[in-house]
């Protein structure tokens, strides 16, 4: 089985998030970055697949150069090889569209998402690229077997889940669940040392058109101050909630 | 060419995100002088759109229909946005909107911009407002197809009525039969329970709460409340509770009227997910915890205490306003 683990290279949960050049582009000054934690979830799971069942496994991200120890790092927790489609990643379309050129040369059969970045939380590559594609889609996937062609996933739905059945070539939006928090894997040495030896390829992209364009940004107006009750006084809690906010 | 939305039901009967969308329609309709028509799957009665403003619904019947299906739905949307010359589609935050959201805009060739909060900024050029970065920031997006797709962020927009006479039409897209090779085999659903997508109000229990024995006085909290139960990262992954509680910036996101956070620090993470709730609560011993900096109402004390004493002011609240 060839995996594609599409990975998006996002700033780190803790940042803060300040925008320049008259609020048009997010400031990169003092971010550190990560791999997407829903991508996370989802390399690691194929890592297990690798493991587990013989899977080969390559990592994929849209960016520029910048974005190499990002792609490093997944080579470290186990990927076989890394691509970077050296391109800056504007529009979830525009992505979706290298994606797919990378799926369609390298014959992938399974193709592993996270259902959402953590920067611009569009929620729409795996979904377009399975469109693009015509493969089928699990999006919010929460837990994936694959046994010769046939998959069986999880999906996390509005209360509950559901348990779906699908044919290999697949695409996934995985998310926490593929694999639990404890087995995330943080580099070793090893890892660290032999993903410096591994295949780093660099592509250059396909022409796509624009659909969407972030123009600008806004940071949420200031809070007021919180307004404190005491333990004694959970009287003036529920009238304030009830008069005030009106929400009881 | 009217603006179409995808109205959601659920054995039959219209979700509320139904009604929110249509009256989001209505005004972004209104504004681009045309009217707005609903596309509905397996919907039995659908006058209910009616009142929000709707003037047309394509209402599809098809049992091989009844379980959620994204690609065969994103047909429907589809064809029905191409009957009706469509030039926005405007559907909701649900996971299954979500789902068939982007396979709706790949098919149309139409741009699509998710998490959308507000009316159209404008509509020539047409620019959303959408949330960014985990609720850290807004952007505003342009969206340059002829066609183009909006997800509307859960309760951001609220119900607006608005009479409007309504046609019906029975409509049968062409269904393919690849799209139902990804089969679901089973759904597993809490009954009964009030889910954190659909919730007005939601009790979320952090560390504070010490172990899972003690999420009883939560629950009952949350029942007076009718409100859906969440928690924060460390306690799903202790197991304390299951991970469809766990919300944050890595967990479900939270947008409702009301957030109760007892026993929770308020980490940058766990703030990013809950954030758009219109109005929070915090309940926390350390007076310097980071979740009274956004908070809107707070007690410093005991949750052991708090709680079951607010559980009776409450249900005595609810008594005497019933
Ligand atoms: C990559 C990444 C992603 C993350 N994503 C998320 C996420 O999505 N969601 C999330 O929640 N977290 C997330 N986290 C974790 C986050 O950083 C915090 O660790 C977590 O939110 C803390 O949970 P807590 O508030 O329950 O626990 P703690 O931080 O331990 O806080 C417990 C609180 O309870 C209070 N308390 C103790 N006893 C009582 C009492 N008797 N009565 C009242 N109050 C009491 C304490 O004062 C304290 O403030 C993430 C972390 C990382 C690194």
């Amino acid at each position: 089985m060839k995996i594609l683990v599409c990975i998006s290279h996002v700033p780190d949960t803790t940042s803060k998030i300040n925008f320049v050049n008259g609020d048009s582009e997010f400031d990169n000054n003092g971010v550190q970055y990560v791999i997407n934690p829903n991508d996370e979830f989802g390399l690691t799971r194929a890592i297990w697949f690798q493991e587990q069942q013989g899977a080969n496994v390559t990592v994929v991200n849209v960016g520029g150069a910048d974005t190499e120890p990002t792609l490093r790092k997944a080579l470290a927790i186990g990927a076989n090889e890394a691509i970077r489609v050296n391109a800056a990643a504007t529009d979830g379309f525009f992505v979706a569209k290298q994606l797919a050129e990378v799926v369609k040369s390298g014959n992938y059969d399974l193709v592993i998402c996270g259902k959402e970045s953590l920067d611009y939380n569009g929620g729409m590559v795996p979904g377009m690229l399975a469109g693009l594609l015509n493969y089928n889609f699990v999006n919010s996937c929460t837990d994936l077997k694959v046994d010769g062609t046939s998959a069986k996933a999880s999906r996390e739905i509005d209360g509950g889940k559901e348990v779906i059945a699908a044919s290999l070539p697949l695409v996934i939006g995985g998310q926490k669940g593929l694999v639990e928090e404890k087995d995330l894997r943080i580099p070793n040495m090893r890892g660290i040392m032999t993903a410096r030896t591994k295949a780093l390829t660099v592509l250059e992209p396909v022409s796509a058109s624009v659909e969407t364009k972030a123009v600008k940004f806004e940071k949420p107006a200031p809070k007021s101050a919180v307004k404190l009750f005491s333990a004694d006084d959970l009287d003036g809690l529920v009238n304030a909630l009830h008069n005030e906010a009106k929400v009881i | 060419m009217s603006l179409l939305i995808y109205a959601e039901s659920a054995d039959g009967k219209f979700k509320k995100v139904a009604f929110e969308l249509a009256s989001y329609a209505k005004k972004v309709a209104e504004s681009l002088g045309t009217t707005v028509t609903a596309v509905t799957v397996n919907a039995s009665d659908v006058s209910e759109l009616s009142n929000y403003g709707v003037n047309k619904v394509l209402k599809v019947t098809n049992s091989k229909l009844d379980n959620f299906n994204a690609k065969a739905y994103a047909d429907v949307v589809k064809q029905a946005a191409q009957k009706e010359g469509a030039k926005v589609i405007v559907l909701s935050s649900t996971t299954d909107s979500l789902y068939l959201a982007p396979l709706v805009a790949v098919g149309l060739e139409a741009g699509f911009a998710s998490n959308v909060v507000e009316l159209p900024v404008s509509t020539s050029p047409f620019q959303v407002k959408r949330t960014a970065f985990s609720n850290k920031a807004f952007n505003i997006t342009e969206i340059s197809t002829d066609v183009k797709v909006i997800s509307i962020g859960k309760n951001s927009f609220g119900l607006v009525e608005s009479s409007s006479s309504l046609t019906e039409e029975d409509f049968t897209p062409t269904l393919n039969d690849a799209d139902f090779n990804v089969k679901v085999e089973s759904v597993e659903k809490s009954t009964g329970k009030v889910t954190i997508a659909d919730a007005d109000v939601v009790v979320s229990g952090g560390r504070g709460l010490k172990g899972p024995e003690n999420w009883g006085i939560l629950e009952e909290l949350a029942s007076v409340l009718g409100a859906a139960t969440a928690c924060s990262k460390p306690v799903s992954d202790l197991g304390w509770r299951p991970h469809s509680e766990h919300v944050g910036q890595t967990g479900k996101p939270v947008a409702t009227n009301l957030y109760i956070a007892v026993g929770i620090s308020g980490a940058i993470q766990h703030i990013a997910g809950i954030n758009s709730s219109k109005v929070k609560v915090v309940i926390n011993s350390d007076a310097e915890a980071p979740f009274f900096k956004v908070a809107d109402y707070g007690i410093v004390g005991d949750a052991f205490d708090i709680l079951p004493k607010l559980t009776q002011k409450l249900k005595e609240f609810k008594a005497s306003n019933s």
